[in-house]
């Protein structure tokens, strides 16, 4: 038990998926306009982690590791490593959980469908995903509660980072930001300092 | 037939500055910040960049009339997903004290925002030698404000560019020390705001209201 709440607090602040690994940038950039689709967003995405982390742990666990597939085809499996094919594997499992977080969305809250757009779609491509399966894979999680912890913390920290830099926008449209700096200069500096200080956190072991 | 006619050779100059990937278009962020703190891996990271982009490119582009739509983002991330599968095991065999630094953002260039936005908006409607083009300016684009932010990340932060100590010892004798803060990815955000900045004061049209 000790061990997940160490995961979850960090994978929030620590290995946060923005500003130690800047994965997910792109959409973090794109979206972070106001603090509602930040919200909207960053809840997708957790969701989206919660579920394709711990099939790709699965995946990569009981046929992708080296004498993974013992269980299926015996002795001989031993011999067999086809961890070269994570990538291709773990981005057609994302794809098409994306795909169907999608359908599920559009049918159970198609407010927030409506609200989300293009970006839904985009999850799939988003780094932090793919990101965190990569992770959990060199880590080397030793339990599929683990690897889940992980992921719900990922998303988490990705979630309030992009839910802060929408509210330092939002205020930001106020001040006197020079011309060359306005909108995407201004943002990169914020978040470069926002960086600093999670740093902070870096040195915090529980 | 020429190979390079203006429109083509536009390809390749415009994402240098006007169009650049990652000031501009803001794709290709991600990895541009974490490889950036020397610049031997800055420098293999693109040249991966540029294979995967590039092939990819040509591959959509050829098979561009016969991807169903609904199916299109998943044949992209396949063929994407192949050409990276056979980037890393060259650089594991070649070059792996580096691959090893590059860790997981080999594997993640396959949802590279560059690669995926040049085959949305380049590959899919054009032939297969303007979208290669396509792709090589691109990667190239954002190979040289990699390189530009790992020169000025290493030299500032360990003294040394592509590992050859710049910084003599008699510096370090005088009481220079290294900046540290460099090395950590907090600074190259702010590396690539203040790029982006230098950039908009002199091209006024990118400038945002």
């Amino acid at each position: 038990m000790e061990e997940l709440i160490n995961i979850f607090v960090k994978s929030i602040f620590i290995d946060n998926m923005i500003f130690a690994y800047f994965l997910g940038m792109c959409s973090y950039l794109a979206v972070s306009k106001t603090v509602e689709t930040s919200l909207g967003l960053g809840v997708a995405v957790i969701f989206v982690l919660a579920v394709t982390v711990p099939v790709n742990y699965l995946l990569d666990n009981y046929v992708l590791k080296a004498g993974a597939l013992e269980w299926l085809l015996g002795e001989k499996a031993l011999e067999i490593d086809l961890s070269f094919l994570s990538f291709i594997m773990f981005i057609a499992i994302i794809a098409s959980i994306v795909q169907l977080v999608e359908m599920i969305v559009e049918r159970f809250a198609p407010a927030l469908y409506q609200s989300l757009g293009i970006f839904l779609p985009l999850i799939a491509v988003n780094c932090a995903i793919l990101g965190a399966a990569l992770f959990m894979q060199e880590r080397e999680y030793s339990s599929l509660a683990q690897a889940t912890t992980f992921a719900v913390g990922s998303g988490v920290g990705w979630l309030l980072a992009i839910v802060g830099i929408a509210a330092i926008r939002e205020k930001i449209q106020y001040s006197n930001v020079p011309a060359p700096l306005k909108g995407l200069g201004i943002t990169f500096i914020a978040t470069g300092l926002m960086g600093i200080a999670f740093m902070s956190f870096m040195g915090i072991t529980l | 037939m020429s190979l390079f006619s203006s429109k083509d050779l536009k390809l390749l100059t415009n994402p240098l500055s006007i169009d650049n990937p990652i000031t501009v278009q803001v794709l290709g962020i991600c990895s541009a910040l974490a490889v950036t703190v020397k610049v031997q891996p800055a420098v293999v990271m693109s040249l991966s960049v540029m294979a995967v982009v590039a092939f990819s490119n040509v591959i959509i582009s050829l098979l561009r009339n016969t991807i169903p739509a609904r199916i299109r983002i998943i044949v992209q991330l396949v063929v994407a997903a192949a050409l990276v599968i056979l980037v890393d095991q060259v650089l594991k065999a070649f070059v792996y004290e580096i691959s090893k630094q590059l860790s997981v953002f080999v594997g993640l260039i396959i949802t590279n925002c560059i690669l995926m936005g040049r085959l949305e908006a380049f590959a899919l409607g054009n032939k297969p030698w303007p979208s290669f083009l396509d792709g090589i300016g691109n990667s190239a684009g954002y190979g040289a404000i990699l390189i530009t932010i790992s020169i000025f990340r290493e030299i500032l932060g360990a003294g040394s560019i592509w590992g050859i100590q710049i910084i003599p010892a008699s510096f370090y004798e005088n009481g220079y020390i290294n900046n540290g803060f460099m090395l950590l990815p907090p600074m190259a955000l702010i590396l690539v705001g203040i790029i982006i900045w230098i950039q908009r004061k002199y091209v006024k049209k990118l400038q945002t209201n």
